[in-house]
């Protein structure tokens, strides 16, 4: 188990290394920073001297250095916009994000269990054909567009939410839960219906069934374990998807986390918070893929054992 | 003469398919004494392994049992709810299937999966259950059985796991044991071990077994009777010895002609002609009339039943009495 761990973090860390490269290079891609913070009036002294101060003026390779210093001693720099250091501009915006897919996430794998499992047990019955089709519409739906029809259903025309921020009760949670949830979730249904048709027609289910075990033994002890890899696939795919900014939610619903603040910075070009923000994001991810790893080799041992004879 | 432990009769097997419903077991009867052996012999397709998931009630959605009876301890079982099933898996009727790698959940330790027709029927704690699954584990010659527990499938290897699925069908003293195919996936060497072990626990728990295999070999060594299948139907029944010595059938004559042993040096090796008809074009008359060298137009119009003979055997052809003078 150890190996296997160590096997798996060296290699899921090598692409940490060249997020951290592409970072650089992509942000100074988007354009010149002295533009766009100084007006179009500022003297040519004026440029040099904001270029100076925030290093803009060293070639490439000296700024590649000094960021690749900075990010080893976990010192992002200072955003351009509000001074503040943008490691804890990121820290700060982290786990309003972390919630809402922790939050979307539980739901969606708890209903899509359910659901899938239900649906698999009798294939092309009324329960499965109806789960299907509505899995199937849910995870076609554009999520920009249903955010923006829940706004208009629930939030103007009907007043029952807001349509907007973190301030209030649970209401304030509805609208982005539901809007990040839609597509998860009718995903999620699928493959475990997939996933649970084939396991239980699988021969040691029969076995399992000529012991006399009852239904709810057959499918939750013997079936839903084999069926969990690849619907566990798809859901840590799904989660990291959601990590990975719940941008437009989270611009739509003004919802204070890092995929606000990631499209925030690059309007801004705010590289220092852009580069934390990435990296951070590129950092959950990787620690996702290894959590996933590791309930991998929990399910199936298979995966951290050698077969032997 | 013993009691009979299962009796099948008359047994119908539908299939649903896109294309229409086919018969793929068409009046099927046979009956198992205690302690005894009986051989469903016949080619793949031949509608075998669907009598005997029909027996222990596992037939695939697609299958339905549509005729018959199969009595178990007085009971008809095809009449009992999936309750009552339930009760009879494991202690009275159990089925030791062909694949053992995929017949053992690949995700869980075998011993907990040994372990369950204890928890399951005799309400034993996780503990008790385990004692009992190490035992069987012994019994049945898994080398260090307590550390084995732990193990899963596919740490072992195929003759073990035939091992194991066998303990775990004949766990708990089944009065009835289905073996289909139980050494097909096995090498020679593994299969005498296997069939060897298999005689064993019969013999220690005077169980019937019903075993399934197109082995001639196999059947003449392990069964006491046997009942030959061809396209859905029985064609013959009776003592082992008895059948392959003197065959009545047309079909079993040519298979046992087909042993190599029965064959001149030199010679072709002798084959039954064609293959067996497809579900959807089963003939109307007797179904082995387009294989059969002794065909007539009455094979094509009147399928011959199984007829007993008093002797004990049974035959289903219009030619019984030729063949058994010949």
């Amino acid at each position: 188990m150890i190996t296997f761990l160590r096997r798996r973090i060296v290699s899921s860390a090598i692409p940490l290394v060249f997020v951290v490269l592409g970072v650089f290079v992509l942000a100074r891609l988007t354009g010149d920073p002295v533009n766009l913070y100084l007006p179009l009036s500022a003297t040519e002294e004026q440029r040099a001297e904001f270029a100076a101060a925030h290093g803009f003026d060293q070639s490439i390779l000296a700024q590649l250095w000094d960021y690749l210093g900075q990010v080893v001693r976990l010192d992002f720099g200072e955003s351009l916009r509000t001074g503040q250091p943008a490691g804890e501009m990121v820290l700060t915006a982290f786990p309003a994000t972390l919630q809402l897919a922790a939050v979307t996430m539980l739901i969606a794998i708890v209903g899509a269990v359910l659901i899938g499992s239900l649906a698999a047990y009798r294939p092309n019955s009324l329960a499965d054909r109806v789960a299907s089709f509505l899995s199937m519409t849910a995870a076609s739906i554009p999520d920009f567009w249903f955010a923006i029809m829940g706004v208009l259903v629930f939030g103007v025309s009907l007043d029952l939410l807001p349509t907007s921020g973190v301030d209030g009760g649970a209401e304030v949670w509805v609208l982005p839960i539901a809007t990040l949830l839609i597509r998860p979730f009718g995903v999620l249904v699928q493959v475990v219906r997939g996933a649970m048709v084939g396991a239980l027609s699988a021969p040691y289910v029969k076995v399992a069934r000529s012991k006399g075990a009852s239904e709810k033994r057959v499918v939750f002890g013997h079936a839903l374990r084999n069926a969990t890899m690849p619907a566990l696939t798809v859901a840590g795919d799904l989660t990291i998807g959601l990590v990975n900014g719940a941008v437009v939610v989270e611009t739509i619903f003004g919802w204070p986390g890092i995929g606000k603040l990631m499209i925030d910075s690059i309007l801004q070009r705010d590289f220092a918070v852009l580069q934390a923000a990435v990296l951070l994001t590129a950092v959950t991810i990787f620690v996702l893929n290894i959590v996933i790893d590791i309930c991998y080799a929990l399910i199936d041992a298979r995966v951290r054992q050698p077969v032997a004879a | 003469m013993s009691a009979t432990a299962l009796s099948v009769e008359g047994l119908r097997v539908d299939l649903h398919t896109p294309g229409g419903v086919l018969r793929a077991v068409d009046d099927v009867s046979f009956a198992v004494r205690k302690g005894r052996t009986l051989a469903l012999l016949g080619e793949s397709g031949c509608g075998k392994s669907l009598t005997a998931q029909s027996i222990v009630g596992l037939l695939d959605p697609i299958a339905e049992v549509t005729g018959g009876a199969v009595h178990i301890g007085g009971t008809d079982v095809l009449t009992l709810d999936h309750a009552g099933r339930r009760e009879l898996a494991g202690p009275v009727l159990s089925i030791v299937f062909q694949d053992a790698l995929t017949a053992l959940n690949p995700v869980q330790p075998v011993g907990r999966q040994l372990a369950e027709p204890f928890r399951i029927h005799k309400g034993l704690s996780r503990r008790a259950a385990k004692a009992e699954a190490v035992e069987l584990m012994a019994r049945v010659g898994i080398p260090e059985p307590k550390a084995r527990y732990r193990a899963y499938p596919h740490q072992f290897s195929g003759g073990m796991r035939q091992r194991l699925l066998i303990a775990m069908a004949v766990a708990l003293g089944p009065d009835v044991l289905l073996a289909d195919e139980p050494t097909t996936a096995l090498d020679v060497t593994v299969q005498a071990q296997i069939m060897r072990l298999l005689s064993d626990l019969q013999s220690e728990r005077d169980m019937a077994v019903v075993l399934i295999t197109h082995d001639l070999a196999l059947v003449a060594e392990q069964a006491d009777d046997v009942a030959v299948m061809y396209a859905g139907n029985v064609v013959e029944t009776g003592p082992v010895r008895e059948v392959f010595d003197h065959p009545r059938h047309p079909y079993t004559k040519g298979l046992l002609d087909s042993v190599p042993e029965h064959a001149v040096k030199g010679a072709a090796l002798p084959a039954v002609p064609g293959s067996p008809p497809e579900l959807s074009a089963i003939p109307s008359g007797c179904v082995f009339q387009a294989r059969c060298p002794l065909a007539t137009a009455r094979c094509a119009d009147e399928r011959p039943r199984l007829e007993p003979s008093g002797d004990g055997r049974a035959t289903a052809c219009h030619f019984t009495e030729e063949l058994s003078r010949a």
